[in-house]
């Protein structure tokens, strides 16, 4: 009984980091229409950046923010001169942003290293709570879907309530007629990509501090970011909610109750899910 | 006469390879009507994406008041004063009526330099633009998608307008509505016109073109075959056959 609930836990805050990630990407994709690979890698340069940052500054917001911040410029880099050159391609996209991802991967070795590392955490979020029924249960945790929850939120009301949200979803929709009415629409993807790179920079520092930083890091959160998105719907940001708690308590339950088929536990329920709704939840044709 | 809103200079374009409007040149002048008129496929909305930098010709010129819009960017050309209502409506359908008519006024659509050109009959805002589409204000918290063909109709000129465009470009705005739509949009163009707006209009409706436009054009497979007065076009009983398919016979 414990362990289920444990279980639970583990999963949503978990999910608090897939959403983190998975956002941005869909974000990215619906409007933009780009598959970034090189996501992960964001991730994963945010979160030794982050490191850095809250080794030297003792700070583990500081540690956050400027983990997500360095990476805009970064992203903003590669959007431009690279990925732009690959106009609707997605092929040449998913191979060139792959290969994007492996030299930043290469870059990230030879500045950090090949040790696991772990973005210390503070003082505050260190300890562990006890909840009723006698559930112990690392503080850090909790915090991270606090901060979910927070951003999730944050999202949701910038994209459904504000007007650049509103212009956001209607460059979904038809991009053509959004630049049509007097809209600058590459500006309008500079802002949605930063907001994708800064998204994920700050998780990999947020997952750093608990799933660690590695050479490969980054290949494993992304395949996990992808089933997300594929579970939600390409696109769609309450997808990518939806589809990061599927995701995290699937993982969860999975390695608890059969942990010789993990993968499976998360890959199964996907491809049939695709055979009946071949663009996820929240995907819409077209 | 004073230098046209808008004057499209033997133009030439492009789809890939594919040859589309093979020199075609009009002038409109400020608060006038012109009327493109031609069977599917020949090239009308091929002028319309040429003139909104959709798809800009490969040669000839087209000047706005006395801006070249060579090379310009569709936004830039819209916050210059061009709106286009296009054909299909093209409305967001996963916003509402509400976000659909405010987007053009968001700030990432408002140009740094002030437009000069409009003048206080033109301006077009929130509630004014509900009033000329009441039947928006009802639905106003409705999503796009889930409108009626008039209605998407109504907002798609209602959205163009918000920009408070000095020409509009209006891609057979009659397409798939019913007889009483119809007269609305008539009216609704009258109205625009008499308030200073230029429309540069499609249709295939020929009826409804010959009574709001103040000069006809004719385009068969990306030529003019016909230009004049409206009244021209209905005794030019060859032209209404040959690329109309209407007999002069049914026209009186
Ligand atoms: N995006 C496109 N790519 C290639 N060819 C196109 C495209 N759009 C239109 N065409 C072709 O250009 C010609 C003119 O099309 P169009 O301007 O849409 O005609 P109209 O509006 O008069 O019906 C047609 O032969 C059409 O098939
Ligand atoms: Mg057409």
């Amino acid at each position: 009984m414990h362990s289920g609930i444990l279980q639970a836990i583990n999963g949503v805050s978990f999910a608090a980091l897939l959403f983190l990630l998975a956002s941005g990407f869909t974000l990215s994709f619906g409007l933009m229409r780009v598959v970034n690979m090189a996501h992960g890698a964001y991730y994963l340069f945010g979160g030794y950046i982050g490191l850095t940052i809250t080794r030297h500054t003792g700070s583990f917001a500081l540690g956050v923010l400027g983990g997500g911040l360095a990476v805009i410029p970064l992203g903003y880099l590669i959007d431009r001169f690279l990925i732009r050159r690959t106009g609707e391609n997605h092929l040449a996209q998913v191979l060139l942003t792959v290969g994007i991802a492996f030299v930043l991967g290469d870059v990230a070795l030879k500045i950090w290293g090949g040790d696991s590392l772990k973005v210390p955490t503070p003082i505050e979020l260190r300890g562990a709570i006890e909840l009723p029924g006698g559930i112990i249960y690392p503080t850090y945790r909790f915090a991270l879907i606090a901060f979910g929850v927070f951003v999730g939120l944050s999202l949701w009301l910038l994209y459904r309530k504000t007007q650049i949200g509103a212009v956001v979803r209607a460059g979904v929709d038809d991009r053509e007629i959004v630049s049509a009415i007097g809209i600058n629409i590459d500006r309008l993807f500079v802002l949605v990509s930063a907001l994708a790179s800064f998204l994920a920079g700050m998780a990999g520092v947020v997952g750093g501090a608990f799933l660690t930083l590695y050479p490969g890091a980054e290949w494993e959160i992304l395949v996990y970011a992808l089933v997300v998105v594929i579970f939600g719907g390409l696109g769609s940001l309450e997808g990518a909610m939806i589809g990061a708690l599927i995701v995290g308590l699937l993982d969860a339950y999975g390695r608890w109750l059969l942990p010789e088929f993990s993968y499976f536990v998360l890959f199964g329920p996907m491809a049939i899910l695709l055979l009946f709704r071949p663009r996820g939840i929240f995907g819409r044709e077209g | 006469m004073s230098v046209p809103l808008l004057r499209v200079a033997d133009i030439h374009t492009y789809y890939g390879d594919s040859y589309v409007l093979q020199g075609v040149s009009l002038t409109l002048q400020k608060g006038q009507i012109a009327a493109i008129l031609g069977r599917n496929g020949m090239g009308k909305t091929t002028l319309i994406r040429s003139v909104a930098g959709l798809t800009p010709p490969r040669a000839g010129e087209i000047t706005y008041r006395d801006m070249s819009l060579r090379g310009k960017q569709p936004y830039a050309i819209a916050q210059a004063g061009i709106s286009i209502v296009p054909q299909g409506r093209r409305i967001f359908r996963s916003l509402s009526v509400r976000e659909n008519l405010l987007l053009p006024t968001s700030v990432l659509a408002r140009s740094s330099k002030g437009r000069n050109g409009d003048e206080p009959g033109q301006r077009w805002d929130f509630d004014e633009v509900l009033k000329e589409f009441p039947q928006l204000a009802e639905r106003i918290n409705h999503l796009g998608g889930s409108l009626s063909g008039g209605e998407q109709q109504m907002l798609a000129i209602g959205r163009a307008l918000m920009a408070n465009p000095e020409l509009i470009l209006m891609d057979e705005p009659s397409e798939g509505l019913s007889p009483r739509l119809v007269l609305q949009v008539q009216a609704i163009m009258r109205r625009l016109r008499a308030r200073g707006h230029a429309i540069l209009l499609v249709e295939q409706n020929l009826e409804l073109a010959l009574s709001v436009a103040d000069e006809v054009y004719v385009i068969s497979a990306g030529q003019f075959v016909f230009q004049g007065a409206p009244a021209g076009l209905a005794n030019a009983a060859q032209v209404l056959d040959q690329h109309l398919g209407v007999s002069g016979a049914k026209m009186v």
